[in-house]
């Protein structure tokens, strides 16, 4: 039986779960498998119904964990066809250990990482303590920072990870409640566009080519593995940001819509920036807009691709600034921060002078409030004056009790 | 439906096509290998295998080598039965949408793991695969112990059984707790067959896997598999270790169809006395010391009423 397209409006209504839902089905999958957890479970029931409902031609297998819904995707990506899931925090903890054996066999699989924090405390609100964890899993990471965005960047992630140049896996992140359940306006493509931007799966090193058996998932001791793993952070460094350009530039000219691997708004002439992930993109952009009106020059920087991390980008972005701030959305846990030590880590060895601070916000769904943002920008503007750091290096936002501030 | 290969004697069959080649590292005398060979040669249909994380595994896909003549895949210690119903999911996907490049063929899906990776860490895998009806046989080569990282106990490790995580010692005869029944759990899980084979008994096995690639939906087998290295006995006695395991009742050979019918398949002529299958192994060597004696006849008496269990169930067909 012929599965059925989908009539879409122009703009549609759709929180980041359905979105995703949304792109997923456009992309004709071969294999979902998938296991329910909030706050991604929208994306799994909404695609389910497309299933019961006829507009879904592929397998769609509801597993009994996330280890096994990634594992099932591994066996069927390995087969040969398009794959994709979806999870959230604990579900994405669980899936961690297939994580490196999907990027390690270089199976491309679409992979919705909904954000949210890790028990303990027990917490389903959304931060980036789960993305964090797949930061070394060898996958690419996209982030989403609205629905439309959530949207968007499925096709581009099946696009890039199904290279034969590149074969590697790819997430796509979106904040737990922020994205996940906030309907906005979503500009659509039609069935027939999103699908062919994405195009017909072309498989390699397929297991269910009869004629050419493959063995997937070998051994390898001190002999080889360290060339393996070296020949899977080459390709990720040399091989995968020129793709993600080339699929953001095809993207555009087929939707109108410009991606860019750093989201600069606002830094060309600024003194000061935040760099940050997520909704928080959003806000901080508001918020800088406003900040200019009081005669402080405040940009935003976005990072759109977290893995491979655009070191060279991020360099070029935050070159001319005077005082910049990370936002980390996640625990340190004995250390300064993940977007921090990366920042630090592009700008050393620079020219650049800029005085760095990072900030750590939002856990378990705390809100940042523009008031936040006010004083963070009004804070960098003081180093700036001053010409040091006038505050320690790390500190918290918004949490209660004495202020946290270390290093 | 493909036609059921036509299997004359053991030389032919021992001669067949082989997709499992004897270029591996598996250890001489392990049993292994004479189980996957005996699956694989069952079938003249294209295979789609994987191995989780043990001995088979890691000694037959040593980069850049492998002995698999057929499609085969690797994940982990827990998820080999997964990993082949995610490639069957994949083949039933392709076959709708039109797209698979041979498409008039019929390949069988078989995941292998040893009883670690089944009766433990996999357990999970294994049962939602089972529940969720894939067409999969699942192969576990039931050496009762984690051989491949050096002799731990698994929960299929019999009592009385000196494992190095259970080890025998002044105050005990060893493993504790008695195996798991793997075979009554998959049946419980209602598949369409399950069944427990030994790869001395070819015929048996052979008919049994053919009966289980015949029909549509999920397939337990449970192969016993003498391990030298751990079971303690001489490489060169695997196939007299098989003939003990399967005589003395401590390996009856039996089959479950969907849950509800048990056929005993092996009825020994002679049966050997369990003392006989302890005393061919290391494992249980304290076992005959005068303190440790009594687990013998606790031995004998647990296999009599096993075989009468399963012979009632067979009688009433249920």
């Amino acid at each position: 039986m012929a599965f059925d397209k989908m009539e879409l409006k122009d703009i549609e209504v759709w929180d980041g779960n359905f979105a995703a839902a949304q792109a997923m089905r456009q992309c004709q999958i071969d294999v979902v498998a998938a296991y329910p957890i909030t706050p991604s479970t929208p994306i799994v029931e909404g695609y389910a119904k497309f299933q019961s409902d006829n507009f879904i031609e592929g397998e769609y297998v509801m597993v009994e964990s996330e280890h096994a819904a990634m594992s099932a995707c591994i066996g069927a990506a390995a087969a040969g066809g398009r794959v994709a899931t979806a999870t959230s925090s604990q579900g994405f903890a669980l899936m961690v250990e297939t994580l490196y054996q999907a990027s390690g066999m270089r199976l491309p699989i679409v992979l919705n990482v909904v954000n949210r924090a890790l028990a303990a405390p027990l917490n389903v609100n959304g931060d980036h303590s789960d993305m964090y964890l797949g930061r070394d899993s060898g996958w690419i990471q996209f982030d989403a920072y609205c629905p439309q965005d959530a949207y968007d960047l499925n096709f581009i992630a099946f696009k890039v990870s199904e290279d034969h140049d590149v074969r590697l896996p790819a997430m796509v992140h979106q904040d737990g409640f922020m994205t996940s359940h906030t309907a906005q306006g979503v500009h659509t493509l039609t069935d027939d566009q999103g699908y062919g931007f994405v195009g017909e799966y072309k498989p390699m090193n397929d297991m269910l080519d009869f004629e050419h058996p493959v063995t997937h998932g070998v051994q390898t001791e001190e002999d080889w593995h360290f060339e393996h793993k070296a020949r899977q952070h080459n390709d990720l460094m040399t091989k995968v940001m020129p793709k993600i350009q080339t699929a953001f530039d095809e993207f555009e000219k087929l939707s109108g819509r410009k991606y860019n691997i750093v989201e600069k708004y606002d830094t060309e002439d600024a003194d000061v920036a935040v760099v940050c992930l997520g909704t928080s993109v959003e806000t901080a952009r508001e918020v800088a807009k406003e900040m200019r009106a009081k005669g402080i020059k405040a940009g935003v920087v976005g990072i759109r691709v977290i893995r491979p991390f655009p070191f060279f980008e991020i360099q070029e972005a935050l070159k001319d600034l005077k005082s910049i701030a990370t936002l980390d959305r996640s625990n340190p846990n004995g250390a300064p921060g993940m977007l921090f030590n990366e920042v630090a880590g592009c700008l050393f060895n620079t020219d650049t002078k800029v005085l760095l601070s990072g900030k750590v916000y939002g856990l378990g769904g705390r809100d940042l409030t523009k008031a936040h943002l006010v004083e963070l920008f009004t804070e960098l503007q003081a180093n700036v004056d001053a010409g040091k750091l006038t505050t320690p290096q790390q500190q918290f936002i918004g949490v209660r009790g004495p202020k946290l501030s270390f290093l | 439906m493909s036609e059921i290969k036509k299997i004359k004697n053991l030389k032919e069959f021992s001669t067949s096509a082989d997709r499992f080649e004897g270029a591996n590292l598996l250890c001489p005398g392990c049993a292994h290998s004479i189980i996957v060979r005996e699956v694989l040669n069952a079938t003249n249909d294209d295979l789609i295998l994987s191995a989780s994380t043990g001995c088979l595994e890691v000694c037959t896909a040593v980069y850049p080598y492998t002995s698999w003549d057929a499609s085969w895949i690797h994940i982990g210690f827990e998820n080999g039965s997964t990993a082949v119903a995610g490639a069957e999911s994949m083949y039933n996907a392709l076959k709708t949408k039109g797209r698979l490049k041979q498409p008039d063929r019929n390949p069988k899906f078989v995941s292998f793991a040893g009883d670690g990776a089944s009766y433990d860490i996999g357990f999970q895998w294994i049962s939602g695969c089972m529940e969720r009806g894939h067409n999969i046989m699942h192969v576990v080569l039931d050496n009762e112990v984690y051989a491949n990282t050096g002799g731990q106990r698994s929960s299929s490790t019999p009592i009385g059984s000196s494992a190095t995580t259970s080890p025998s010692g002044s105050h005990s005869y060893g493993e504790k707790k008695n195996k798991k029944d793997m075979m009554s759990i998959m049946a419980a899980h209602h598949i369409p067959y399950v069944a427990q084979v030994a790869p001395n008994k070819w015929k048996d096995m052979v008919k049994k896997i053919q009966k289980g690639f015949a029909v549509d939906g999920p397939v337990f087998i449970n192969a016993v598999s003498p391990c030298t290295t751990e079971w303690k006995f001489d490489p060169k006695d695997t196939m007299y270790l098989t003939d003990l395991s399967t005589d003395s009742l401590v390996f009856p050979l039996y089959e479950i169809i969907d849950g509800k019918e048990l056929n005993i398949t092996y009825r020994p002529k002679n049966v050997v006395p369990v003392e006989e299958y302890l005393a061919a192994q290391g494992r249980f060597k304290h076992l005959f010391k005068d303190q440790y004696k009594h687990m013998i006849k606790e031995w004998q008496d647990r296999v009599d009423s096993n075989w009468a269990y399963l012979q009632r169930r067979e009688e009433a067909k249920v």
